[in-house]
């Protein structure tokens, strides 16, 4: 698929995303807002896939780090085809299996995440699996910035260059904010992409928000033979609807009526 | 009960400069109060609850009283070896308070059920374990835990649970609240379950006689003793998993007094709790409750 084509479907994320929280009355639309324009390239072009059979052995494997942004993958699964768009409306209603941090019970959603840091040693491992089995398909993370606060992370970053695990590729949001304020006052992870590369991975820097960018990173990896990739993608939590953008608030908010027309009408 | 919390730590503050509050990034709209008022006693340590575990150790040792402060299972469950090693071990002053007791974050899924975490952490050594059952509670076991000098645990419900009790109170550790007095039948609750059940029995006018239970370690054996006396039957209600949590301790407590011949016969025991499962689908709190019949 083309860039153009992936902004269209981001823009059909966010609209859905957007009425899966006002309707659910749910928070964390921020970081739901400032992945789209990944996932949207993700699943137009870069992830090998099949809707139909989601366990297909040969697909590429997408974990969801920052289960709390589940919304806005849902919405990517669904216009993508692996359920029924009309199931969205059963986000966080009692029963329903759509949790309001992603749910392996959902089709396409390989890891239940939602507590932080848990995505990228499982990820080393299915890496792992791969290398040992010698078997082709490739594994994304998207990773937070906040959750680059976790130990369990750090670990997982010593651990994947050590094994070669160039099969593996982390992407992470780096919207500036996490829960308690803004990522540099909390606790600084600058420099980034030097601290990674001190760790041997091979990182990208790029704007998170420009389709053409994400596609070059995405589509070239490796970006070295027998190294995993990290893209540190600069993103705006909230992206798109401009009250929300950059507002710790919309870390926890959600629409009322007016913000939800406002939203609607802004993206459209 | 959080709101409670926060307000009673703030009090206790001002009297006691050794109290230190930690928190893993989370306490939006609940902490800036503690924050503004005592900048160097303050500390967000971001998304790292081991770090942050580790650090009140550190802070512990060098004579602060520290809590720290999360969501779920992430102050419990996720630093379980440096509560157990850093601060149990070395009996440290830290008192580890956790927000969203059993399915209050219901709709958040298993990540967000703190479900287990009695039972895991009554068997250390050295911690007492608190889950105190209305605001009121929650104001006189804060108070409480910091009196004692050691490792305590606290589980939290949300914000605006209702009152239970009449007054304030004070409580001593280790301590259960007597809250209606019966007959035949006695239930025996933890934890934000109290309202539910003091309801049920008003509700249904029932002659039963309801005990709450802030202190799930140390067990008040010496009112065990006495409900033992006045009722046939105990039903204990807990939001938590049925293996180890606080009817398995009402048990193991019926059991100690009988063999060393406090008692001398256990009465009959009925537990309400989860039945060894986990939650997979969405749900409010009072759907959770149902769905897992933890309701008399
Ligand atoms: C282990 C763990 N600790 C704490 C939390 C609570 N929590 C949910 S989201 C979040 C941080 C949000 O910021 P960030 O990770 O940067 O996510 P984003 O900005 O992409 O929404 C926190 C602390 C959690 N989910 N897991
Ligand atoms: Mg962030």
């Amino acid at each position: 698929m083309s860039k153009k084509n992936s902004e269209e479907f981001a823009k059909k994320i966010r609209l859905k995303t957007i009425e899966m929280v006002y309707k659910a009355k749910a928070s964390h639309v921020g970081g739901a807002l400032s992945m789209v324009d990944i996932l949207a390239a993700l699943y137009s072009g870069i992830l090998k896939y099949n809707p139909r059979k989601p366990k297909w052995n040969e697909r590429d494997r997408f974990l969801l780090s920052k289960g709390h942004a589940c919304t806005s993958l849902y919405a990517t699964l669904a216009l993508s085809g692996f359920f029924d768009v009309a199931e969205l409306d059963n986000y966080a209603k009692d029963g329903s299996i759509f949790l309001s941090h992603a749910s392996h019970k959902i089709q396409g959603v390989e890891l239940s995440t939602g507590s932080l840091g848990h995505a990228l040693p499982v990820g080393c491992g299915l890496a792992l699996a791969a290398k040992r089995k010698n078997e082709k398909h490739r594994i994304f993370i998207l990773l937070s910035d906040g959750e680059l606060d976790e130990g369990s992370n750090w670990e997982a970053i010593l651990f994947a260059p050590k094994h070669n695990l160039d099969n593996l590729t982390i992407i992470i949001d780096y919207n500036k904010i996490q829960s308690l304020g803004n990522v540099k006052d909390v606790l600084d992870l600058e420099p980034l992409s030097g601290k990674l590369k001190a760790f041997n991975w091979q990182t990208i820097e790029i704007d998170g928000h420009n389709h053409e960018q994400i596609f070059n990173a995405l589509s070239t990896l490796p970006k070295q033979k027998g190294i995993p990739t990290a893209i540190i993608a600069h993103t705006i939590k909230g992206k798109g609807v401009d009250f929300m953008e950059s507002k710790l608030l919309w870390h926890y908010k959600s629409p009322n009526d007016e913000d939800f027309r406002n939203a609607i009408k802004q993206i459209e | 009960m959080r709101t409670a919390f926060i307000n009673q730590l703030i009090q206790e503050a001002r009297n006691n400069p050794s109290i230190f509050l930690i928190v893993g990034d989370l306490g939006f709209s609940v902490v800036e109060p503690f924050a503004e008022e005592f900048p160097d006693r303050f500390l967000n340590a971001g998304v790292a609850e081991q770090n942050m575990t580790g650090i009140a150790a550190g802070l512990a040792i060098e004579g602060y009283t520290v809590f720290t402060y999360s969501i779920g299972n992430f102050p419990t469950l996720r630093c379980m070896e440096q509560i157990r090693y850093d601060v149990c071990y070395h009996n440290l002053n830290v008192k580890i308070v956790a927000v969203g007791g059993g399915y209050a974050y219901g709709p958040l899924g298993a990540s967000h059920h703190a479900t287990e975490e009695l039972g895991m952490l009554r068997t250390i050594p050295n911690l007492i374990v608190c889950a105190p059952g209305d605001p009121i509670e929650t104001r006189a076991v804060t108070s409480a835990i910091i009196k004692h000098t050691g490792p305590c645990y606290l589980r939290l419900g949300k914000a605006g649970e209702p009152i239970v009790h009449q007054n304030e109170l004070e409580i001593g550790i280790g301590k259960m609240l007597p809250v209606i007095e019966g007959k035949e039948t006695a239930i025996l609750s933890t934890g934000a379950m109290l309202k539910y059940t003091y309801d049920y029995i008003e509700d249904n006018k029932l002659k039963w006689g309801l005990y709450s239970f802030p202190f799930i370690k140390p067990l008040d054996l010496e009112g065990l003793k006495i409900i033992a006396e006045n009722y046939r039957k105990i039903i204990t209600i807990e939001e938590h998993q049925k293996s180890s949590g606080f009817g398995s301790a009402i048990l193991e407590g019926y059991n100690d007094l009988e063999e060393s011949k406090k008692i001398s016969k256990r009465p009959e025991i009925k537990r309400i709790a989860i039945p060894d499962q986990f939650v997979s689908v969405a749900g409010k709190q009072e759907y959770l409750r149902k769905l897992y019949k933890i309701k008399l």
